[in-house]
């Protein structure tokens, strides 16, 4: 922790986060996304010039940049929700296991198992809280009482929900407040156990506390799945993430362990970017 | 004056103004509906009046005043009647004078100065008959088996037992005629329609055709010793008679079988009134009707109305919701599904009765000859479903009304957040998984919104049913205990035609014309409930699905 990240130090108890952190940033991971030279059209217009960057494993990584530089689009072609958008079209390559993500025989279900999502704001189902986390299960064709008893409990205590809800499983989940929301979406993703956990801004809608359990969350998640979060808030990006990619329009300008991206970046643009020149 | 322009408080005014017509006029519609519709069954006093008619001669006259209402002296001078008033207007009365069969006609109109006295006779007796109206008369003698059992002032009592025994007859008569032998008939149709249909197959063996006539043979028996018991109670219903005079001393014998009721309304006290008020609104609605409809209740009226507006509901639901998740969600947006959009939107506002000739032509005569010879080749040429009946009508206002459903539930699917479908998909759930688990649910309360309206417009609708299915005295309920027990080929009554019918087609517009108000004073009554059910399982539906909010 040098003093040069001075402007991104006044949050809440980063220093004891990142003492955490420090201890697996050094280490070298294993490869769980790559990306090859990734294009993106909407329509006539690119949002993404050719992206090539690799996804450590079971490491947290963090897409920063300005307001529309791509960053939101470039995760959400981890799990092929662009899809859903009429009039886009990607070219390039994503390898999951060497296999190619876009690859037209690809079970796009069986991806997004693998790939789990967690949305900018809270989007519980209408349904319970111990429904919204069995979701995926009882699509997975789950029925055992026990089985789901279970991994819904294991879920809610991955997601540090548990203690919270355990009295009031099958109220509805609408009762909760947006943190407890975000957190029971959180564990809701990773009740199907995926490899890969993708986060839009997870936090961007919640209160500092609230932030705050989201964001210690995270660090414990990353043991166990890799996780790519996408953030507004840079101090959010230095205190959670192993490795920070910065972005701007459409082009990935760097990637790098986040203590050497924050503190001595490559890149000019970086550099006007956490010190607020720019976005 | 401008600076109250600027205000914005005209505006206000003009808003309130208009919900506040809106209102007046919706409660002003119900109360006369209800004031013309329920006081028909109050029993109205029987007035007695000495009348200086046409010849100049005094004439007796008793009934209920039925209207009042005043007119010109001028014009009644200039259609010939001599009257000697100064009063530039005259009252003149409608009566209910009954007794059609010694008069021809129900009412009279009386001229308030050519009434010489009036007043009540306490001992003035109603009778509600099977036949030819009411009758307005004292009772003179009750006679069983054409002897005398009473006379005078005790036989009011007499009468009164006569009639209730010869009720239950009466009863126990349309019991078996309606209910055991109705179901023979039923029975022994089916089997001859078996018959038919082993001989069209050629399967006709000797056994088979034994079989039936075995079947047959025992039903027959049935028959007979229900006959047998019928002849006995036709006799014991045929005994008793009674002796009335009229007003105007003629002396008449009405039989005991053909009185509905008999009341003496002058000499009733108010709990009397009531008790009478409640029975006769009880016979409103769970009886059949009498006298080409003008008499009686509207039960079966009411019960096909209802039945059709369900089975309605249940085909236009999925139909309408099917047809909008393609539209919404698995269509591409395009010119084409735009120009579907407007078609459907447009069906909405086709006149009904084109729809009406749409099902006669489409379904009854196409679909329903077809399936009548695919399916029903014994019963030809007499049509099954070749012919209007219950089930055409139900299709036929399902189709009048999809596309009411199929917009609100466009307009609720387009609502669900998106967040929440992306929520679903990411979590590995296919486009009809997601569909199905939580977009569907979600958009019930907005299906709901759909089926209300669809409700609310095929239960009122009329024009079309008279082509398709609806008739003015159906013989049996679509609804019974012969196998299959809903019989979507029959045909049915409906409110909507009832009131047409009562009203407009029926040989005594005058009396009925409270009837008309009644019934649709329950018609209305019946679409608002049918309408509160749909909006308390919408508001339960929209408390269990509220979407995000924040």
């Amino acid at each position: 922790m040098s003093d040069s990240s001075a402007p991104m130090t006044h949050g809440i108890n980063i220093d004891t986060l990142k003492s955490k952190q420090s201890n697996t940033a050094g280490d070298v991971a294993e490869t769980a996304l790559t990306v090859k030279d990734l294009k993106l059209f909407y329509g006539s217009k690119q949002a993404l010039n050719g992206i090539n960057m690799t996804i450590p494993k079971e490491r947290v990584t963090a897409f920063i940049g300005p307001s529309g530089c791509g960053k939101s689009t470039l995760l959400r072609c981890f799990n092929r929700m662009n899809d859903l958008v009429d009039d886009v079209r990607i070219e390039g390559q994503i390898m999951l296991h060497n296999q190619d993500i876009y690859h037209r025989d690809i079970d796009i279900a069986a991806l997004r198992r693998q790939v789990g999502m967690v949305f900018q704001k809270p989007n519980p189902f209408p349904k319970s809280i111990y429904e919204n986390v069995a979701y995926g299960l009882r699509l997975m064709g789950v029925k055992d009482r026990r089985t789901l008893d279970e991994v819904v409990e294991n879920s809610l205590r991955g997601a540090a929900l548990w203690d919270e809800v355990k009295d009031r499983l099958h109220d509805s989940a609408f009762g909760l407040s947006g943190g407890q929301q975000q957190r029971l979406v959180i564990a809701r993703a990773i009740a199907i156990e995926p490899e890969v956990l993708l986060l839009d801004e997870p936090a961007s809608a919640l209160d500092p506390i609230s932030t705050l359990k989201i964001e210690e969350l995270i660090y414990e998640l990353k043991s166990k799945f890799t996780i790519v979060i996408v953030t507004h808030n840079m101090q959010q990006a230095a205190r959670v993430s192993d490795y920070t990619a910065f972005m701007y329009m459409g082009d990935l300008i760097e990637l790098a362990d986040t203590d050497k991206l924050f503190t001595n970046p490559t890149q000019k643009q970086t550099e006007d970017y956490i010190t607020g020149r720019y976005g | 004056m401008r600076n109250w322009l600027k205000s914005g408080s005209p505006w206000v005014w003009l808003t309130a103004a208009s919900v506040s017509v809106s209102i007046i006029m919706v409660v002003g519609l119900l109360m006369l509906i209800a004031a013309r519709g329920l006081g028909h069954f109050w029993p109205a006093d029987v007035h007695s009046f000495e009348y200086r008619d046409d010849g100049g001669q005094t004439i007796k006259i008793a009934g209920e005043i039925r209207d009042t209402e005043d007119v010109s002296t001028q014009q009644i001078i200039d259609s010939g009647i001599k009257l000697e008033t100064s009063e530039q207007w005259t009252s003149r009365h409608l009566i209910k004078t009954g007794n059609r069969e010694l008069y021809g006609i129900d009412f009279r109109s009386l001229l308030d100065p050519l009434i010489s006295t009036r007043s009540q006779d306490p001992e003035m007796m109603v009778i509600e008959r099977r036949e030819w109206g009411n009758f307005y008369g004292s009772l003179r003698q009750v006679k069983l088996d054409g002897k005398i059992i009473a006379e005078g002032n005790g036989s009011w009592d007499s009468l009164q037992q006569q009639i209730a025994a010869t009720s239950e007859t009466f009863a126990t008569i349309h019991a078996i005629e309606q209910g055991e032998i109705g179901s023979i008939n039923y029975t022994l149709e089916r089997l001859r329609l078996k018959q038919r249909s082993l001989e069209l197959k050629g399967e006709d063996s000797p056994e088979a055709l034994g079989k039936i006539e075995e079947e047959k043979q025992s039903l027959q028996a049935k028959y007979k010793a229900l006959q047998n018991q019928l002849t006995k109670h036709y006799a014991e219903l045929n005994r008793a008679s009674l002796v009335a005079e009229t007003i105007d001393a003629k002396t008449v014998e009405i039989a005991i079988s053909k009185v509905v009721m008999a009341y003496q309304p002058n000499g009733m006290s108010i709990f009397d009134k009531i008790g009478f008020y409640i029975h006769k609104l009880w016979e409103f609605v769970s009886d059949e009707p009498r006298e080409a409809n003008t008499e009686g209740g509207i039960f079966p009226a009411i019960f096909g109305t209802v039945m059709m507006v369900i089975i309605m509901a249940i085909l236009v639901t999925p139909f309408g919701v099917v047809a909008a998740i393609y539209l919404r969600e698995y269509a591409k947006q395009g010119p084409v599904i735009r120009m579907i959009r407007i078609a459907v939107n447009n069906l909405a506002g086709v006149p009904s009765i084109v729809y009406g000739v749409f099902g006669l032509g489409f379904f009854v005569y196409f679909l329903g000859g077809n399936i009548d010879q695919l399916f029903f080749p014994e019963a030809l040429p007499a049509p099954t479903f070749g012919t209007p009946g219950l089930m055409w009508a139900s299709i036929t206002l399902a189709l009048l009304t999809v596309p009411v459903v199929i917009v609100s539930t466009e307009e609720g699917l387009s609502r669900i957040p998106k967040s929440i479908r992306e929520g679903s998909l990411a979590l590995g759930a296919t486009k009809a998984e997601t569909l199905w688990r939580t977009i569907i649910p979600m958009t019930s309360p907005a299906i709901m919104t759909g089926l209300i309206l669809a409700v609310a417009r095929a239960a009122g609708e009329v024009a079309p049913l008279m082509l398709v299915g609806v008739v003015k005295l159906a013989p049996t309920l679509p609804l019974d205990g012969d196998f299959p027990f809903l019989h979507l080929d029959r045909k049915f009554m409906h409110l909507g035609f009832h009131i047409y019918d009562v009203g407009f087609q029926s040989p005594n517009v005058e009396a009925a014309r409270p009837l008309v108000y009644a019934t649709a004073l329950l018609l209305v009554l019946i679409i608002i409930a049918l309408n509160l059910t749909a909006i308390a399982i919408r508001n339960r539906l929209r408390e269990k699905y509220k979407s995000l909010e924040h």
